[in-house]
């Protein structure tokens, strides 16, 4: 694990004001993986106070790309930094995706900016498997497509792709890898991720989705992101340690 | 840093510097040690413990606040059995001294965990929580009943010879009242403070932030109550302190050191930089070479008031 200040290298912003931000750090970007997080300080100011938890959109030889909306203070501060900016960032964090063998077609299913890890998911797994991806979002506005390949949209209101959500869409597509070996990667939304386990489950997909709760340090030792595990009952799961990727088998959405 | 001495004692209790790890924001010590090297801390404070494991609440456990965050996390741990099987022996590995904070839901659960854990040779302290604002029975009942907490002070004593360190609950209106029972009781020292109770709400959905409604503020936010309650208790009675609340930097040490505490804890800050610790240690040896003090100790209750 690395504590480091490091600067932004660049800055993209895309349609929709979801912003990537490319950064310098060749320590992180050599192990990170698939689904692992940083944990971000965006200010050296006490507010705000804690750090900010982004999963890796992409790596790039020595550099990271996270990717991240306005959605509170912390991100709007973040936004508004530019190339030479100083950040600090605490990671790798958490467990990521399993992505190695035993399947033949990676089904990726991305709700809204739970599109973020994977780029870097695309990536990694390259042209060793087959990949489908599948994204929905309320509007057009919130369809993110960056780095990914082998493309269906679906949208709540049909301004893109087909009319419903991305579980609909999956439904309709199930054909496209049920004949082959296929796993599932998924995150976005819980609700998205609830019925995402449900379907796994229903049609005996291996299954792999990254949670979110709200956590102060990212390591272990606060015990603020606790996830209710399938199997063991007396005590709770870690989104920061034990995950952010879970087997939907493992643990309660 | 030559020849600056910042080693301290809490009564009977001493510490090679006096910077601790607070209790809840170190866990056992096996996180914190990928980052820092825990032989040069002033002391460990584990996770509150029970006498069998506890979940914990449900999420959302935590929410930050201005310069601070609310956390619910309901005491939750592996219970003084996993502890001694599992958690001590990687922290014998380490020359630091263990504190081991006690958190109970009645009487006999802080008597019952004392009685074990004081057979185990590499704990140096007790520090007993009678505050958690977290937990429905116990806890904060205890922390502000005054006789309540000087009745665990002289049950928990009678059962230890072990340094006994009581943390107090800011959530009461005299502090110094509490910690004069613990010492008439036979406390060797108090912690002050353990959080304060707050709450925060959605202003769309209307609803509490955090699952269990009410939480414990910590951060830099406390710092100015914090450092009141240990001036208070200074003041007002022969014990020793050990500060606690929103402690950053090593001029927050100095300040709660003058105000009156022997030795401090640091919380929240090791969720932002797990290394603060190690900083700090430096900046202390720094501000006692800049100011001739030989012992760091003589900081203690060192405030001037015209």
């Amino acid at each position: 694990m690395f504590i480091v200040d490091t600067a932004i290298e660049k800055s993209i912003e895309l349609e929709n004001d979801i912003h990537i931000f490319k950064i310098f750090s060749p320590d992180i970007a050599s192990i990170i993986n698939p689904g692992e997080f940083l944990n971000v300080k965006v200010s050296d100011t006490l507010y705000p106070l804690l750090r900010r938890p982004f999963s890796i959109c992409d790596v790039e030889g020595d550099y990271i790309f996270l990717m991240f909306n306005i959605f509170g203070e912390g991100t709007r501060i973040l936004a508004h930094k530019h190339p030479g900016d100083i950040i600090n960032i605490l990671g790798p964090l958490g467990k990521g995706f399993n992505f190695g063998s035993n399947f033949e077609t990676a089904v990726i299913v991305a709700g809204g900016l739970g599109a973020a890890p994977f780029p870097f998911l695309t990536r990694k797994i390259g042209n060793k498997k087959n990949i489908l991806t599948l994204i929905g979002g309320k509007t057009h506005r919130e369809v993110i497509t960056y780095g990914m390949k082998n493309i269906h949209i679906a949208t709540d209101d049909g301004s893109l792709g087909t009319k419903g959500t991305v579980i609909d869409l999956l439904n309709e597509n199930k054909k496209l890898f049920t004949s082959s070996r296929a796993k599932i990667f998924g995150c976005g939304p819980t609700p998205m991720l609830k019925a995402l386990k449900k379907f796994s489950l229903e049609n005996n997909l291996d299954s792999e989705v990254s949670t979110e709760c709200a956590m102060a340090c990212g390591f272990g030792i606060c015990q603020g992101c606790p996830i209710e595990s399938t199997s063991v009952q007396d005590k709770y799961l870690l989104v920061c340690k034990d995950g952010p990727v879970f087997n939907v088998r493992d643990v309660v959405i | 840093m030559n020849n600056v001495d910042l080693s301290v004692e809490v009564g009977p209790l001493k510490l090679r510097n006096p910077v601790l790890l607070a209790s809840g924001t170190v866990g056992y010590g096996n996180e914190m040690a990928e980052f820092i090297d825990l032989n040069k801390i002033g002391g460990i404070v584990t996770k509150s413990l029970s006498l069998k494991p506890r979940k914990g609440n449900p999420p959302q456990r935590i929410v930050e606040t201005p310069a601070g965050m609310l956390n619910a996390i309901g005491l939750a741990n592996v219970g003084v059995e996993v502890f001694i099987k599992e958690k001590i022996p990687f922290l014998k590995n380490f020359d630091v001294p263990l504190i081991c904070n006690i958190a109970a839901g009645t009487f006999e659960e802080y008597v019952e965990c004392t009685k074990i854990l004081t057979a185990e040779e590499s704990i140096a302290a007790f520090e007993i929580n009678v505050s958690c604002p977290n937990v429905k029975e116990g806890g904060l009942q205890f922390g502000n009943n005054i006789s309540a907490v000087g009745k665990i002070t002289a049950a928990v004593r009678a059962v230890t010879e072990k340094p006994l360190i009581i943390k107090l609950s800011p959530n009461v209106s005299d502090i110094s009242e509490f910690a004069k029972v613990v010492k008439e009781e036979g406390g060797d020292a108090v912690s002050a403070i353990n959080t304060l109770v707050g709450a925060s709400f959605d202003i769309n959905t209307r609803k509490p932030k955090i699952k269990n409604i009410h939480g414990g503020l910590s951060g830099p936010a406390i710092k100015p109550v914090a450092v009141a309650k240990v001036f208070e208790i200074n003041r007002n009675v022969d014990i020793p302190v050990i500060g606690v609340g929103g402690i950053m930097n090593w001029k927050d040490v100095i300040e709660f050191m003058i105000a009156g505490a022997s030795a401090v804890q640091l919380g929240t800050v090791n969720f932002i930089d797990p290394t603060a610790a190690e900083k700090i240690i430096s900046g202390l040896g720094e501000y006692c070479t800049k100011n001739n003090l030989q012992n760091i100790s003589a900081l203690t209750g060192s405030y001037v008031i015209d």
